[in-house]
C-alpha cells in the first residue's frame, strides 16, 4: 500500500487492525488452550461500524474498503512482521547504482480468481490508471514521480525516477488490478467494484448490501491456501451493539475501547473465549489548526492553545493510559523519531501570558478573550464514529474555556467531512488521526505544495525550511543523511505547533480463542492472516 | 363506489406532486450546493469540466426548470445515481432495502393492532379497573422509553446474558443452507427483539383511541336500545358495539405508515438491520442528495398509498360510502 | 362568569384523575429542580475529573461519574433544562404554525383551505424523523436548529385540531351574532374563535413536548443531538449505552428520566382531554 492509502485510511475511523501497519514492540497477549493442529476450514466474522464503499482500491478511501482490498489484492511488495519492505507479487527487484530505476522481476504462476495469468501488464496497467487524471484517486503522487515505466517482458516490470526519491520501493505496495478486465473502461463504472477479482489469499464471493462481504479461501493463493475456509465482513453500524455481538459469539474480532479492555474483558467468561492484545497503533491523534484562518495565523497563539491542552490527562481518561503523548508526526522508539523533542507541556499560565503577547488580553462579559473587538472562539471538527476524538475535543473544550476560548465540537460523517470541509478549507480546527507510515518520509502532509482540494497539507502549512527538509528527506537513501532532516523538521513543528500533536493510542484487537497461529510483531496481529487456524475440533462454521 | 376510487386516485396526482415539491425544496434550501457535492468528489475536475458538467445536470437553469427536469424523470423512476463512489442507481440501492423495511413494518404493525385493540376494547369495557389503569400506564411506559436504550437492555439480557436470541442482523451465518421451515424460524428468533420493541412503543396511540372510540360507541343510543331489549352482553359488546369501534381505527392503519417508516432509523442503526432507515441516514449524513431525495419521496409515497388503502377499507366496510351516499 | 365556572369543572375533573395529577407534580417538580440546578449540587455539568472516571454511585457521586469523571446526577439536573427547552421551545413554535394554519384555513374555508389542508396532508405524509434527519444533518450543530426544525416539522396535528374546532365554532349562534353586528374577522377570530379551540391545542402540545424530548433523545442517538458539552437526557444516555454492562448507572439514570417524564406529560394530556370532554359528564 501506499503511504497514501494508509494515510487516509488512518485519517478514517480505523476500528480493525487486520493486514494493515500497525505494530510495534511489547505486544502483549495470554495464551491459553493448546495449539491444536492446523486445519483448513471455519470462518472469521469481522465486525465493522461501516460498510466498504468501493472494492477497487484506487478508487477507495475508507478502511472498510482497505479491509476487503487487503485480502483481495497483492502489490508488487509489502511490508512484513518486522516492517521490512518484502516481494509480494514481485519475486524480487534490483535498484540500479544510482537509485533511479527499479527492476521488479514478477512471480510466475500466479493467477488471478478468474484463472487468467499475471503479467507485468496488470501493473503497468494499474500505474496508468493510477496516474490517469480522469481516475479520482488520492494516489497518485508517489506514481507522478515517475518518468518512465515499461513492461520489457510479461515477467519484468521497470520504472525510472528523474531524482532519488525515498519512498519508491514503498509505494509499489498499491494492490495490483487485472488489466484484462479493466483496461479501455472507465473505472469509476466497472462492476469489480462491487465484484472484485484479485491475486489476493481470498476470492471475493457474495456482498449483501448492509450486511456483510463473504470472502472465500483462495485454494491456488500463491503463498500456498489459506487455513480459515472464509472471512466474513459483518456491518454493524452501533458500537454498542457490535460488543454486544462478540460477547454472543456472532462476532470474532474487532478492535475494542480501553474501556472495554480494562473493565469490560477481564472476567473468566471473556478470557476463555477471547484473546486480547494490546501494542502501540501507527498512528496518532492531533488538532489541527486552519493557518489561513487569522485566529491562529500567530505561532503563539498555537503555542498557547498546546500549553492549555493536559496531554496526560487525555491519555489518562481518554485512553486510561493504554497510549503514549505524542510530541510530533513519529512513532516513539522508531530511527526517524528524535526522542529530545519536547514541546509545550500543560502550563495555563504560559498560555495565558503567550496569549497576552499575542494581543489577547480583554475578555468580555463572559470570560472569553477579546481581541479588537473580537471574541475568541472556534470550532473544532471530528469524524463521526470514533468517541477517543470526540472525548478529547471535549476534553480541549474546557480545558480552552478556563483560559478564555470557546470552542464548538462538531461531529461529521466522513465522506461529507473530506468534501465539504477538508477540501475547501472550511473549518477552524479539526481532530483527526495520520497512520504513520514505516517509511518516514511525510511530504504529503506538510509540503507547501500539497495544499490543493484532495491533497493533505489541508492546514496550509508553509515553512521554508520544512519544505527544503522534506525534499531532502526523500531524496536520498542515505539513513543518517534523512535521520538528520527528520529531527531538524520535527524541532521546527515543536516550535510552530501548526498541529496539536496529542497521543499514539494502543491498538486493542481482541480475536476468538479458536484463532490459532497469531504471533504478535511490530506489524501488529494481521500480517500472517493466512497461517491463522481453527483446530478441526473447534470449528464451528 | 367506482366514482369515490376514482376520485382518490386522481387525488393522488397533486399530492404526489406536492411531495416532490417539498422533498425538492427541503434538499435545495439547505446550505451547500448538491452540485458542489458532486463535483467536489472528484478533485480534478477544471474549471470548464466543472461547467460542463454543471451543464449536463441541468444545473445552470433555473432552479424551477431543474424542478420540472427531476419531476420528470421521477415520473419514469429514474431517481438518479448515488453520489457514493459505488455511483450506483439510487433506485437500486433503494429496491434491495425497500423489501426489509416494509416486511418489518408489516410485522410490527400486525402484532401492535392485534394487541392494541383487544386492550383497548377490555379498558373501554372495563373502565375505571385495575386492568384499565395498568394498561394505560403499561402502553404509555411503551410510549415513554426511549427505543435504543430498551432496545439495548433486551439485547444485552436475550443475546449476551441469557443467549435466547441473536443480538442483531436478519439471519444465522450460513441460514442460506436451511431448509425453509428452519431458515424461517430462524429469522423470527433475529426480528422478535425489534419487531416488539417497535410495537411496544406504538401501542398507546392505538389502544388509546380504541378504547375511546369503544366509549363512545358504548354510550350510544343503539347499544342502549341493544341492551335494554334484554341481549346478552357479550352479542352487544361483540355483535354490535364492535364493528361500529373498528371502523375508524382502519384509517388509522394508514396514518401509522411515516412514524413507523421514521423509527426504522433508529432501529436499523442498533439492530444492523440494512433497511431504508439505515440507508437513509447513512445517505444524509454523506449528503447524498439523489438518494435522500429519492428515499424522500419513496417514504412519502408509501404513505400515501397506505392512506388510500386504508381509506378504500374504510369505505368497503362503511355502508354509506360503499353504496355512494357518504362522498 | 362562564369562564370561571369552566375551570372549578375543568380543575375539579382533573384532581381526580390520580395519574394526571402525579405527572402534573412531577412536572412543577421537574422545573423547580432545573431551576435551582446551581443550589442542588455543588458540581458543575461540564466539570471533568479525568482521573476519576466511571465511578459508581457513592456518597460523594450519589449517580456516579461519567466517561469523562462528570457528575451524572449533575447533568442530569442541568439535562432536566435543556429537556425542558427543547420540549417547549419546539410545541411553541408548533403550536404557533398550527394555530395559524388552522384558524385561516377554517374561518376562511374555500379555496384557501383546500390549499392548505392538502398542504397538512402532504405534510402528514413524509415519516417526520425523515425531514428532521434531513435538514438537521446539513446545519451545524446546535440546539436551536434542533426546537426549530422539531418544531417545523409538527404543526400539522394543531393545524388539523384548530381547523375542526374553528368550523364548529364558527357556525354557532353567538359567532353568527357577533359577525351580524359588524365585527371584524381579526375580532371575531382572537375574541372568540381561538379561546375556544384552546383546550384541544392544549392536549396535543402536552402530548407534543413528550414527543420532542423522545426526538431529541434519537437525534442523540444518532450523534446529532444537542452538542458537547451541554448535558441532554438524551446525549447523557447516548455515551453511556456503550458501557450498559458495568456501568449501568450512566444508562439507568437518564434513561428513568427521559421515560417518567415523558410519561408524566403523556398523563397530564390524557388528564386533560379527558377533563375537557364534554361527553365524560357524570
Amino acid at each position: 500500500m501506499t503511504r497514501g492509502v494508509i494515510a487516509f485510511l488512518a485519517m478514517a475511523m480505523a476500528f480493525m487492525v487486520l493486514q494493515s501497519c500497525d505494530g510495534g514492540k511489547g505486544a502483549t497477549r495470554v495464551p491459553k488452550r493448546g495449539a491444536g493442529t492446523p486445519a483448513y476450514g471455519d470462518a472469521i466474522v469481522v465486525g465493522s461500524i461501516g460498510e466498504p464503499s468501493t472494492l477497487l482500491p484506487v478508487l477507495a478511501t475508507d478502511s472498510a474498503s482497505g479491509d476487503i482490498s487487503n485480502l483481495v489484492y497483492n502489490g508488487l511488495v509489502r511490508y512484513d512482521k518486522d516492517l521490512k519492505l518484502e516481494g509480494d507479487l514481485a519475486e524480487q527487484w534490483d535498484i540500479s547504482p544510482d537509485g533511479l530505476t527499479i527492476t521488479f522481476h514478477l512471480r510466475r504462476g500466479v493467477k488471478w480468481h478468474d484463472g487468467v495469468d499475471f503479467t507485468s501488464r496488470d501493473v503497468l496497467y494499474t500505474y496508468r490508471v493510477t496516474i490517469d487524471p480522469k481516475t479520482p484517486t488520492a494516489y497518485a503522487d508517489a506514481f507522478k514521480q515517475v518518468i518512465k515505466a515499461e513492461a520489457p517482458d510479461d515477467y519484468t516490470f521497470r520504472v525510472s525516477y528523474a531524482k532519488p526519491f525515498a519512498p519508491a520501493l514503498e509505494s509499489w505496495g498499491m494492490s495490483v488490478l487485472p488489466a484484462h478486465l479493466l483496461e479501455g473502461k472507465d473505472i469509476t463504472k466497472s462492476p469489480l467494484a462491487r465484484k472484485p477479482v484479485g491475486t489476493g489469499p481470498y476470492i471475493f464471493r457474495e456482498w449483501v448490501a448492509g450486511q456483510r462481504v463473504i470472502l472465500e479461501s483462495n485454494p491456488k493463493y500463491y503463498e500456498g491456501r489459506p487455513y480459515v475456509g472464509r472471512f466474513i465482513y459483518k456491518i454493524v453500524p452501533d458500537s454498542s451493539t457490535m460488543y454486544m455481538e462478540l460477547k454472543a459469539g456472532g462476532i470474532d474480532q474487532m478492535g475494542i475501547s480501553p474501556i472495554q479492555y480494562q473493565r469490560q474483558t477481564g472476567t473468566a467468561d471473556f478470557t476463555s473465549k477471547f484473546n486480547k492484545y494490546r501494542y502501540p497503533a501507527s498512528q496518532y491523534t492531533y488538532l489541527a489548526y486552519n493557518l489561513r484562518n487569522p485566529l491562529f495565523s500567530d505561532k503563539r497563539v498555537r503555542q498557547a492553545l498546546t500549553s492549555a491542552i493536559n496531554k496526560d490527562e487525555i491519555i489518562h481518561g481518554v485512553l486510561l493510559g493504554m497510549g503514549q503523548i505524542a510530541h510530533g508526526p513519529y512513532k516513539p522508539g522508531t530511527w526517524a523519531y528524535n526522542p529530545r523533542i519536547r514541546d509545550f507541556d500543560y502550563n495555563p499560565e504560559r498560555a495565558r501570558a503567550l496569549l497576552a503577547e499575542a494581543g489577547w488580553r480583554e475578555k468580555n462579559s463572559d470570560g472569553i478573550l477579546v481581541k479588537d473587538g473580537k471574541p475568541f472562539q472556534f470550532t473544532i471538527l471530528t469524524n463521526q464514529g470514533n468517541d477517543q476524538r470526540l472525548k478529547s475535543a471535549v476534553i480541549i473544550q474546557y480545558r480552552l474555556k478556563a483560559i478564555g476560548i470557546e470552542v464548538k465540537i462538531r461531529v461529521i460523517e466522513w465522506a461529507s467531512f473530506l468534501s465539504q470541509f477538508i477540501d475547501k478549507g472550511n473549518f477552524d480546527a479539526v481532530l483527526l488521526g495520520w497512520t504513520i507510515t514505516p517509511d518516514p518520509d511525510i511530504f504529503d502532509i506538510w509540503h507547501s505544495s500539497k495544499t490543493g482540494p484532495k491533497e493533505f497539507n489541508f492546514i496550509h502549512y508553509k515553512n521554508p525550511e520544512v519544505d527544503r527538509l522534506l525534499v531532502q528527506g526523500r531524496s536520498t537513501f542515505d539513513m543518517s543523511e534523512r535521520r538528520r532532516c527528520y529531527y531538524r523538521l520535527q524541532e521546527i513543528l515543536a516550535e510552530d505547533q501548526p498541529y496539536t500533536f496529542l497521543y499514539v493510542p494502543d491498538a486493542l484487537p481482541v480475536v476468538s480463542a479458536r484463532f490459532r497461529g497469531i504471533k504478535p510483531a511490530p506489524a501488529g496481529i494481521g500480517y500472517n492472516f493466512i497461517k491463522w487456524y481453527v483446530p478441526k475440533e473447534e470449528q464451528v462454521y | 363506489m367506482i366514482a369515490y376510487l376514482a376520485k382518490r386516485i386522481l387525488l393522488l396526482i397533486p399530492l404526489m406532486l406536492g411531495i416532490t415539491l417539498i422533498t425538492f425544496a427541503v434538499v435545495h434550501l439547505a446550505p451547500g450546493e448538491p452540485v458542489e457535492m458532486q463535483i467536489s468528489m472528484n478533485p480534478k475536475v477544471t474549471a470548464e469540466a466543472r461547467e460542463r458538467l454543471k451543464k449536463f445536470y441541468g444545473l445552470d437553469k433555473p432552479l424551477h426548470v431543474q424542478y420540472a427536469v427531476w419531476v420528470k424523470k421521477l415520473a419514469m423512476l429514474d431517481f438518479g445515481r448515488s453520489f457514493a463512489p459505488d455511483n450506483r442507481p439510487v433506485i437500486d440501492k433503494i429496491r434491495e432495502r425497500i423489501p426489509i423495511t416494509l416486511s418489518l413494518n408489516i410485522i410490527s404493525l400486525v402484532i401492535e393492532f392485534g394487541l392494541a385493540i383487544p386492550i383497548g376494547i377490555l379498558a373501554a369495557i372495563r373502565r375505571d379497573t385495575l386492568f384499565d389503569k395498568g394498561m394505560t400506564v403499561f402502553v404509555f411506559i411503551g410510549f415513554a422509553v426511549p427505543t435504543f436504550w430498551l432496545a439495548l437492555l433486551l439485547m444485552y439480557l436475550f443475546g449476551v446474558k441469557l443467549g435466547w436470541l441473536p443480538v442483531s442482523g436478519l439471519h444465522s451465518l450460513g441460514s442460506e443452507a436451511y431448509g425453509s421451515l428452519r431458515w424461517l424460524l430462524d429469522m423470527a428468533k433475529h426480528l422478535l427483539i425489534p419487531v416488539s420493541v417497535a410495537a411496544f412503543g406504538s401501542l398507546a396511540g392505538l389502544s388509546r383511541y380504541m378504547r375511546s372510540t369503544m366509549l363512545d360507541v358504548i354510550r350510544q343510543d343503539y347499544i342502549t336500545t341493544a341492551r335494554a331489549k334484554g341481549l346478552p352482553e357479550r352479542t352487544v359488546i361483540f355483535r354490535h358495539a364492535l364493528r361500529n369501534a373498528l371502523l375508524p381505527v382502519i384509517t388509522l392503519l394508514g396514518l401509522s405508515v411515516p412514524g413507523l417508516i421514521g423509527g426504522s432509523v433508529i432501529f436499523e442503526t442498533i439492530f444492523a438491520i440494512p433497511g431504508m432507515g439505515q440507508l437513509f441516514y447513512g445517505g444524509v449524513m454523506a449528503r447524498d442528495y439523489p438518494l435522500v431525495m429519492g428515499i424522500l419521496v419513496i417514504g412519502a409515497g408509501l404513505t400515501l398509498i397506505g392512506n388510500l388503502l386504508a381509506d378504500l377499507g374504510y369505505a368497503f366496510a362503511d355502508p354509506r360510502i360503499r353504496h355512494g351516499q357518504g362522498s | 362568569m362562564k369562564d370561571s365556572f369552566f375551570r372549578q369543572v375543568f380543575w375539579s375533573r382533573f384532581r381526580t384523575n390520580r395519574f394526571a395529577m402525579a405527572g402534573a407534580l412531577l412536572i412543577v417538580f421537574l422545573f423547580l429542580v432545573s431551576l435551582l440546578a446551581p443550589l442542588i449540587t455543588p458540581y458543575g455539568p461540564d466539570d471533568l475529573d479525568l482521573y476519576h472516571v466511571l465511578m459508581p454511585p457513592s456518597g460523594t457521586h450519589w449517580f456516579g461519574t461519567d466517561d469523562l469523571g462528570r457528575d451524572v446526577l449533575t447533568r442530569i439536573i442541568y439535562g432536566a433544562r435543556i429537556s425542558l427547552k427543547v420540549g417547549f421551545v419546539a410545541v411553541g413554535i408548533a403550536v404557533a404554525i398550527g394555530t395559524v394554519i388552522g384558524l385561516v384555513s377554517g374561518y376562511y374555508s374555500g379555496r384557501l383551505d383546500n390549499i392548505l389542508m392538502r398542504f397538512v396532508d402532504i405534510m402528514l405524509c413524509f415519516p417526520t424523523f425523515f425531514l428532521i434527519l434531513a435538514v438537521i444533518a446539513f446545519l451545524e450543530q446546535s440546539i436551536w436548529y434542533i426546537m426549530i426544525i422539531i418544531g417545523l416539522t409538527g404543526w400539522m396535528g394543531v393545524a388539523r385540531l384548530v381547523r375542526a374546532e374553528v368550523l364548529s365554532i364558527r357556525e354557532r349562534d353567538y359567532v353568527m351574532a357577533v359577525r351580524a353586528l359588524g365585527a371584524s374577522d381579526t375580532r371575531i377570530i382572537f375574541r372568540h374563535i381561538l379561546p375556544n379551540s384552546l383546550s384541544p391545542v392544549l392536549v396535543s402540545a402536552t402530548l407534543g413536548v413528550a414527543g420532542a424530548i423522545l426526538t431529541e433523545s434519537a437525534l442523540s442517538f444518532l450523534g446529532i443531538g444537542v452538542p458537547p458539552p451541554t448535558p441532554s437526557w438524551g446525549n447523557i444516555l447516548t455515551a453511556g449505552k456503550e458501557y450498559i454492562e458495568f456501568a449501568w448507572w450512566l444508562t439507568l439514570y437518564p434513561g428513568l428520566a427521559i421515560t417518567v417524564t415523558v410519561l408524566a406529560y403523556y398523563l397530564v394530556g390524557e388528564g386533560i382531554r379527558d377533563a375537557l370532554d364534554p361527553r365524560l359528564k357524570r
